[in-house]
């Protein structure tokens, strides 16, 4: 019963893209059967995984190196208020230029190719990564750091047994919403400097003999994985030890 | 002597909250600094268990003297100060790092019995009342073996029938355990049922204005004449006329 009015709503819209496209003169965009069946034909050039994996695999790691960089960092800067004023201002000024500014550089600092294109996603995802820890850690109950200082706690376990317990509600609120933008990215990077992924198969469908069914199903493909990434990220605020941090159930 | 306060005063940005305060406390006794808000009593707690440094003078725990926190003296906030992320295990633990698992579990046992939260071993604090929080936190400064604890207003949040069953707890397991308390409050009736002996702060500056002794035996009977003598007496002291 929980699943009827969403799936309902994903109905109707399928039947109201579908109408529309049946009844227009010209073709404004495949029908959703044609990009269905694109999604088949890519299954059935083996395409379909391969992409998909591509594109994973390159979010994958420039995502991992960036919560590898930021938790550290954001930790750092939250509890070190002089290094933290004197660093944001390079901060806020980096956080307004789109992470596809960059593509110019990365090709030009790692070629075209995978290397760039996980670097743009590692650009992407470090900076609000940096800001959410920083802001967690200044969040932190000043009782719990000095109950935590109180029973002898050396700064090493007081980061491990307080600080990172404390900060991981919010820090993963940041991980979410950041995947979603590192899957954004990713997208647009896969469209210049690399040769295969989801965002490829979108530029190259529409070049190689505009096969516009093959762009609507990339478009598609790109929505439910973001979907799907976005219920994984959800799944860790239910984990025990972090449901404190979230409003009551 | 166990605790002894030389001189305290504490200054913040020129605000002086702290006035030259002196006071020696035995082992094993429980002391409550009474005094109306804003007068310093929390800043003096948070002194000797060494959260802030004096501005004058010194505070000496068995002779030596307070420079940080100890984990032979643990702090007791409302109960804010459990940890929300571990369960009531897991909290009382907290502090048994260096021990041996089997100690461990043992003590927590024990202090998970003593403060009357059998049952409740693995839930959570946000699955607890106030009262219970309180306990374990109690229970969670009590499983690492202090010799001192510091309580800083710590029913200050609960209602009011629930702040008495606390107190009639906190007297059971100071009996039993026999630590030194140092206990805030604005509370005078909390801190008469409560103290060996009573520090009545002055306003800010805080200054020690009065310390009665509350020779009355536990249990403490809330009509006894000599309890009320000395609740109207440091009513009297603070300037409160006992009628509302």
């Amino acid at each position: 019963m929980r699943h009827f009015l969403p799936l309902t709503g994903i109905l109707l819209f399928l039947l109201f893209w579908h109408v529309l496209v049946a009844t227009s003169p010209g073709t404004l965009v495949p029908s959703p059967l044609q990009a269905i069946l694109g999604i088949v034909e890519l299954a059935e050039k083996g395409l379909l995984v391969r992409y998909i994996v591509a594109s994973l695999f390159r979010v994958t790691w420039g995502y991992l190196a960036a919560l590898l960089i930021a938790v550290p960092a954001g930790v750092l800067l939250g509890l070190w208020r002089r290094g933290e004023v004197a660093i944001n201002p390079i901060l806020q000024l980096l956080r307004p230029i789109s992470p596809l500014a960059w593509i110019p550089i990365a090709i030009l600092w790692f070629g075209v190719g995978d290397l760039a294109a996980v670097f743009l996603i590692f650009l992407a995802s470090v900076l609000p990564l940096t800001l959410t820890t920083v802001n967690a850690v200044h969040n932190i109950e000043g009782v719990h750091l000095a109950a935590g200082r109180n029973f002898g706690l050396t700064t090493r376990e007081l980061v491990r047994s307080v600080i990172v317990p404390a900060i991981l509600p919010q820090l993963i609120v940041g991980m979410r919403i950041t995947v979603g933008i590192a899957w954004l990215v990713v997208v647009a990077a896969e469209m210049i400097a690399v040769n295969s992924g989801l965002g490829f198969l979108i530029v190259d469908a529409r070049n190689a003999g505009n096969r516009y069914d093959l762009v609507v199903a990339g478009m598609i493909l790109i929505g439910a994985i973001g979907v799907l990434l976005d219920l994984l990220m959800r799944a860790l605020e239910r984990l025990p030890g972090v449901r404190w941090g979230y409003a009551a159930e | 002597m166990k605790v002894v306060f030389s001189g305290i005063s504490k200054t913040f940005g020129g605000n002086r909250v702290l006035d030259d305060v002196h006071l020696s406390v035995r082992e094993g006794e429980f002391v409550c600094l009474l005094g109306p808000s804003g007068c310093g009593k929390s800043t003096l707690l948070n002194i000797v268990g060494g959260f802030l440094q004096p501005s004058e003078g010194e505070v000496t725990i068995d002779g030596e003297r307070v420079t940080g926190p100890d984990p032979r003296r643990i702090f007791v906030f409302q109960e804010r100060g459990v940890f929300p992320w571990l369960t009531v295990e897991e909290n009382i633990g907290f502090g048994l790092f260096r021990q041996s698992d089997a100690e461990k579990r043992e003590r927590i046992a024990h202090y998970v019995q003593l403060v009357g939260l059998k049952g409740f071993e693995e839930a959570y604090p946000r699955e607890l009342s106030g009262g219970m929080k309180q306990r374990l936190e109690v229970a969670r400064a009590l499983a690492v073996n202090p010799d001192v604890l510091y309580l800083d207003e710590p029913f200050g949040a609960l209602d009011s029938i629930t702040r008495l069953q606390m107190r009639r707890e906190l007297l059971r397991i100071w009996q039993a355990e026999k630590k030194t308390i140092l206990f805030v409050t604005h509370d005078i009736e909390e801190s008469v049922q409560l103290a060996d002996r009573v520090v009545v702060l002055s306003a800010r500056p805080g200054r020690i204005r009065r310390v009665l002794d509350v020779a009355i035996p536990h249990p403490r009977d809330l009509s006894d004449p000599r309890y009320i003598a000395l609740r109207d007496e440091i009513f009297g002291e603070i300037g409160l006329a006992h009628q509302v």
